[in-house]
């Protein structure tokens, strides 16, 4: 059964392939339904792997299928890594996946570039799966890379519009810093290992100096930072919320962000054998970026940028989590996330399809009554980020904060910073329900504001976008643009049941998907199977298993966790009750979008200073200087001004006579010289 | 001149007995279809058209031959066909091909047919084809040449030709680019002429006693450290020119930008091949102490020319300006590549110029067909083109992504292993210059965004799509761009062993 794992990334490729060259016949819906057919395939094929490895010896499994480069002492395979930890990935990726592309078949109906759409989300998931399989650094670099040009291609995949195109192209460019440093990463370990492969290097790990630990985990950091948009480089993240819904589900909130994080648990050996402050600086990070996204979450009124922050706040508690040593918990966030926000982002989606493509939700509001489904869909997922008891996010997001509360009085590592982690992730949490519930209550609870006249500013905002699009000449030739028009009245629906499914799947999943790991007794079967991915016991931190709590303090922990996502929820509430949501009081009133003008300045400014001068210099200086000696020769040879004719063939003659001369001359002297 | 040399041709033949002088006749059926152009009446252009694409695509085909019967583990010259020329000079023509020069008279054979089918002349066809067949011949003299003599020869034939395409069948600023670009590489040669004979009379000193231009002889005289030197720095003028390195790089936009598409392709496509398989050749194979003297200086330049060509590149307007600066910078992974001096760097950098030679060709031609359209390769003329031409900008985005370094396409596997190499050999400057995928990803993401993003305007949204016969022009360059990244193992296994060989000297 294990020889099968090519198939898993196979059958998606297949799926590109055929769609790629035959899509456009196959047409509309038939090109969704295939590329949904490979992905579920794909799916059913994983699950078979799964029985396979539970009973495989040591629970890795390995399949070389052939020499990718080999160049003098340098060799890397293209071949799969199977142990727990990709397994568990592969699943998210094609189980969840597979619900997203059924949803896309649905709300992609009527595009005019319906099969292209298909043709890039079969080659993402074909990439993500390759980022996760590939059994050395080079093949996940090929993986991590296909899916940041996927990306690419479907935020800009409506690229009429510019924001959408800038979009696209600053999430790639962002990306690509990243993939700078997971590049120096690669050298460092085949200069240190003299391999790439994950089997040679990691067992190899606890043997090299610190300091080359330190330097190739602050590079591979570098790559992390950019793909799970953390600060500095999250601000890409909110941008990409312009490519069609299914995408912000499943490449920005389920699967490809979180690759850093995978990054981050499969080279945990190297983490282990840095300098101990190391694992510090990746849990500050995650902690800063989870605090500033969700703050930065309470103060959107896109509903899909809302949920865009959302996401980097929670990817923030997983980074953090894999600097207190809590990998099982941060792939435990990283699976129930998955779940949770696929179902926020599918039903957000589903909200702005019924509210004809509007997206601010000053416009929202009653949308219960017309949408009881999504509504209910939403609510249980929102209930799950928020961490209330017994939702899936509940048990994720306690598991982290379990991990951050051991790194400040346990282990050998042990630092009171770990205490300031546990509060600020505690703190999160209270913002996190009053973001969440921001969104339901503004969405679906209160007066109906849809038929209210339109404020002043989303006019503003549409007349830009209108006038992005007024350069070009839409007549004759329509084109459905999905979001950005809000003229004519709305009449908000819900969507038909292809669409709803998937949705209701999803929510399903949020909220029993907390049981694959209970912190009591042995119902802790994630971590228990993942314990199993190689190394892993070299944790800096240990695992949840060495933390010596008993049920009670377990208990206690619980229940302030739930205690502090219910109080979030109870702000947003009351804040609802005093119509204070649109417009948060003191969050509202912070600077935050100084704040990201003065990231947006300090990525971009400096950088545009440099290279007007580079070209300034290029064009004034090293031309000038060749130009100038031209001129001087010029002028010096003004006395033979008679043999510039103008004409090229007058000149060619005389170069070739030129070289003849020149050449016969040389021969003629070493002859003579002979 | 000729005529001396096809009878000696004709001698080898008989001498060589039954075995078919097959790298000669990649130099000469071109040569010979650049004479039957002259013989064929200018009232013919159909013809001229014709025999071009004949020849040049024989002469693609016996490449392709030559690569099907190349012995896989040899280090060696293979195929070495000799005539002795100038007897008492013991100056020779003769030709051989190993693993280095091996790819790159395919590629010269893929890229010269390619070339000539893509474009038209607008007027003179049949200077046109003439210089574009000889220009071929000389490319495959140069990569075959085992005469330091008939290498030179070979190099400086090129000139002309580009010369005469560029001056007359380019664009605006025609003779000023055409003349900038034969000054700098003229001056580049004179250099390199004069170590070529000093290099030949040091010899005598040698085990042989007696002059030779053969570099496989040439390579055991016992140069002074300081001779070997300035005579390694004779050659790498000519070849920084040719490549080309910072600072001596302003030739090449103003070349490319006036060039016809033609000469474009075959500028970038082979002719900037020239000067990094001339550092490979006779540079590290010849003074392999000079090169490690020298080396630094050169991990230096090179990765100056990644970072600044990727700048410059994107503050360019000009299409094919923004190509022929990325051109510098992704030149620049190949010199640092091979002044790695590892196995690693090298394999890389010869991979690399393989690889631009393909993508760079592949941008070209679509770039020629963009201007059949539209007159221009001005970004701000350009909007939507995507919209109204589906195909062309996938294929675009494909060649793009491939330039960009892309892995699973071929652009990135030579600029990893020239990296790697690179590292291998000085930390600091291989993570200077990775920082060159990042530009490569900003200028050409941008430029596309400017072109092929947005709605069409009126005259953009007239721009038609491929036709079949331009489709089929891309056909085998996509095949190679994706062949190529997933599997590089059929060059790899052909190139180590002359890298080893080349690396551990004679």
């Amino acid at each position: 059964m294990l020889n099968l794992i090519w198939l898993v990334p196979a059958l998606p490729l297949l799926g590109f392939l055929v769609l790629l060259f035959f899509g456009s016949k196959i047409g509309d819906p038939l090109a969704g339904w295939l590329a949904t057919f490979m992905v579920g395939a794909a799916f059913v094929v994983s699950l078979g792997l799964l029985t396979g490895l539970v009973n495989q010896p040591g629970n890795t499994f390995q399949q070389v299928l052939y020499t990718w480069v080999p160049a003098g002492d340098f060799n890397v395979d293209v071949g799969f890594y199977l142990d727990p930890l990709s397994m568990t990935l592969l699943l998210v990726i094609c189980g969840i996946g597979g619900l997203i592309h059924l949803y896309a078949v649905g709300y992609m109906q009527g595009d005019p570039r319906y099969h292209q759409f298909f043709v890039y989300f079969n080659l993402f998931v074909f990439s993500m799966l390759m980022l996760v399989l590939g059994d050395n650094l080079l093949l996940t670099f090929l993986g991590w890379e296909g899916v940041g040009a996927c990306s690419y291609f479907l935020i800009s995949f409506w690229f009429e519009r510019k924001s959408n195109a800038s979009a696209a192209k600053k999430a790639f460019v962002t990306n690509r810093v990243g993939d700078w440093g997971y590049l120096v990463g690669m050298f460092m370990s085949f200069f240190v290992f003299g391999s790439l492969s994950y089997a040679d290097i990691l067992p190899k790990a606890p043997g090299v100096t610190q300091a080359t630990a330190t330097f190739i985990v602050l590079f591979m950091l570098v790559a992390v930072v950019g793909k799970s948009a953390q600060i500095p480089l999250y601000l890409w993240l909110p941008d990409a919320m312009a490519g069609p819904t299914p995408i912000s589900a499943l490449i920005h909130a389920a699967t490809m962000v979180t690759a850093g994080v995978y990054l981050l648990v499969r080279l945990n050996p190297l983490i282990a054998a840095s300098y101990g402050w190391v694992p510090w600086v990746i849990a500050v990070i995650g902690a800063i970026t989870l605090f500033v996204a969700a703050v930065l979450g309470c103060v959107q009124r896109d509903i899909k940028k809302a949920l865009a922050y959302s996401t980097v706040s929670q990817l923030g508690y997983m980074v953090m989590a894999v600097g207190v040593g809590g990998y099982s918990a941060a792939v435990f966030q990283l699976v129930t996330h998955a779940a949770f926000k696929a179902t926020l982002f599918l039903g957000a989606g589903g909200v702005v399809h019924g509210m004809g493509d509007e997206q601010d939700m000053r416009r929202f509001g009653g949308l219960k009554k017309p949408m009881p489904v999504i509504y209910w869909c939403m609510m249980m997922a929102s209930l799950a980020i928020s961490g209330i008891v017994p939702f899936s996010g509940f048990w994720s997001k306690d598991d982290i904060l379990a991990f951050t509360w051991n790194a400040g009085f346990n282990g050998p590592n042990s630092s009171p910073l770990g205490i300031v982690l546990y509060l600020v992730g505690l703190f999160t949490a209270v913002l996190t329900g009053i973001y969440i519930f921001r969104i339901v209550y503004l969405t679906f609870h209160g007066r109906a504001r849809y038929d209210d006249p339109v404020p002043e500013d989303i006019l503003q905002d549409n007349a830009i976008s209108e006038a992005e699009y007024a350069d070009g000449d839409l007549e004759g030739d329509h084109i459905e643009i999905h979001d950005g028009h809000a003229h004519e009245p709305i009449h908000p629906h819900q969507p038909g049941w292809l669409m709803l499914g998937p949705v209701a799947v999803l929510a399903f999943l949020s909220v029993v998907m907390g049981f694959i790991n209970l912190p009591f007794g042995k119902a802790d079967f994630l971590q228990s199977f993942l314990e199993k991915v190689s190394n892993l016991e070299l944790a800096p931190a240990g695992n949840l298993a060495a933390i010596p709590v008993n049920n009670l303090q377990t208990i206690v922990m619980l229940a302030i966790g739930t205690s502090f996502g219910a109080a979030g929820i109870f702000v947003a509430y009351r804040l609802f009750k005093a119509e204070k949501l649109q417009e948060l009081p003191i969050v509202g009133k912070l600077p935050l979008d100084p704040y990201n003008q003065l990231v947006t300045w300090f990525m971009g400014h400096p950088g545009r200073v440099i290279f007007d001068m580079v070209e300034w210099f290029d064009r004034t200086i090293i031309d000038g200087a060749v130009n100038g000696v031209g001129k001087v020769v010029a002028v010096a040879g003004e006395g033979i001004r008679r043999v510039q004719t103008g004409y090229v063939r007058t000149y060619a003659l005389g170069v070739a006579l030129g070289a003849v001369l020149i050449l016969a001359f040389v021969v003629t002297r070493v002859l003579s010289l002979s | 001149m000729i005529a001396t040399l096809l009878a000696q041709v004709a001698n080898a033949a008989e001498t060589a007995g039954p075995e078919f002088p097959i790298l000669p006749a990649l130099v000469f059926v071109p040569l010979f279809g650049a004479v039957a152009i002259l013989l064929v009446p200018a009232t013919r252009p159909d013809m001229h058209r014709l025999l071009a694409i004949v020849s040049s695509a024989m002469s693609g085909v016996i490449s392709l031959y030559v690569l099907k019967v190349f012995e896989v583990p040899d280090p060696g010259y293979q195929f070495v066909s000799e005539v002795t020329w100038i007897g008492s000079l013991d100056i020779r023509f003769s030709l051989g091909i190993d693993g280095i020069s091996l790819f790159l008279v395919v590629l010269t054979g893929i890229i010269f047919p390619l070339a000539i089918f893509a474009a038209k002349p607008e007027h003179s066809e049949k200077g046109y084809y003439f210089w574009l067949t000889l220009l071929m011949a000389g490319c495959m003299g140069v990569f075959l040449a085992l005469d330091l003599l008939l290498f030179f020869l070979f190099f400086e034939i090129t000139l002309v030709p580009l010369y005469m395409l560029i001056g007359k069948w380019g664009h605006g600023r025609r003779v000023y680019a055409a003349t900038k670009f034969f000054i700098f590489t003229m001056l580049g040669s004179m250099f390199m002429l004069v170590s070529i004979v000093a290099l030949a009379y040091i010899a005598k000193a040698g085990p042989g006693g007696t002059v030779s231009f053969d570099f496989r002889k040439v390579v055991e005289a016992d140069l002074s450290t300081g001779t070997g030197r300035w005579l390694f720095l004779g050659f790498a003028v000519a070849f920084a020119v040719k490549t080309p390195m910072w600072p001596v790089h302003t030739w090449l936009p103003d070349a490319h930008t006036e060039a016809p598409t033609a000469g474009s392709i075959d500028l970038a496509g082979i002719l900037l091949k020239l000067g990094t398989f001339g550092f490979l050749r006779y540079g590290l194979f010849l003074f392999p102490e000079a090169s490690i003297w020298a080396a630094p200086a050169f991990l230096a330049l090179g990765t100056i020319g990644i970072v600044y060509g990727g700048i410059v590149a994107a503050m360019q307007k000009n299409l094919k300006r923004l190509v022929a600066y990325s051109s510098v910078s992704h030149m620049g992974f190949a010199i640092i590549g091979l002044f790695a001096l590892n196995v690693e760097g090298i394999e890389g950098a010869i991979l690399q110029m393989v690889n631009h030679g393909i993508i760079t060709g592949g941008l070209f031609i679509l770039l020629g067909y963009l201007y059949s359209r539209r007159h221009t390769y001005e970004m701000s003329e350009l909007r939507g083109i995507q919209r109204s031409a589906p195909v062309f900008a996938g294929i675009f985005m494909l060649v793009m992504l491939a330039s960009v370094g892309l892995p699973g396409l071929n652009g990135f596997v030579g600029e990893f292993l020239a990296l790697l190499g690179t590292f291998l050999a000085n930390h600091l400057w291989a993570i200077i210059a990775a920082t060159g995928g990042i530009l490569s990803s900003l200028y050409l993401l941008w430029a596309y965004q400017r072109a092929f993003h947005g709605i069409p305007d009126e005259k953009n949204a007239r721009f038609a799509d491929l036709k079949l016969n331009e489709r089929l022009v891309m056909v085998p360059l996509l095949f190679l761009i994706v062949l190529l990244g997933v599997y590089p193992k059929p060059l790899l296994e052909r190139i180590e062993p002359s890298v080893r060989a080349t690396i551990a000297g004679p």
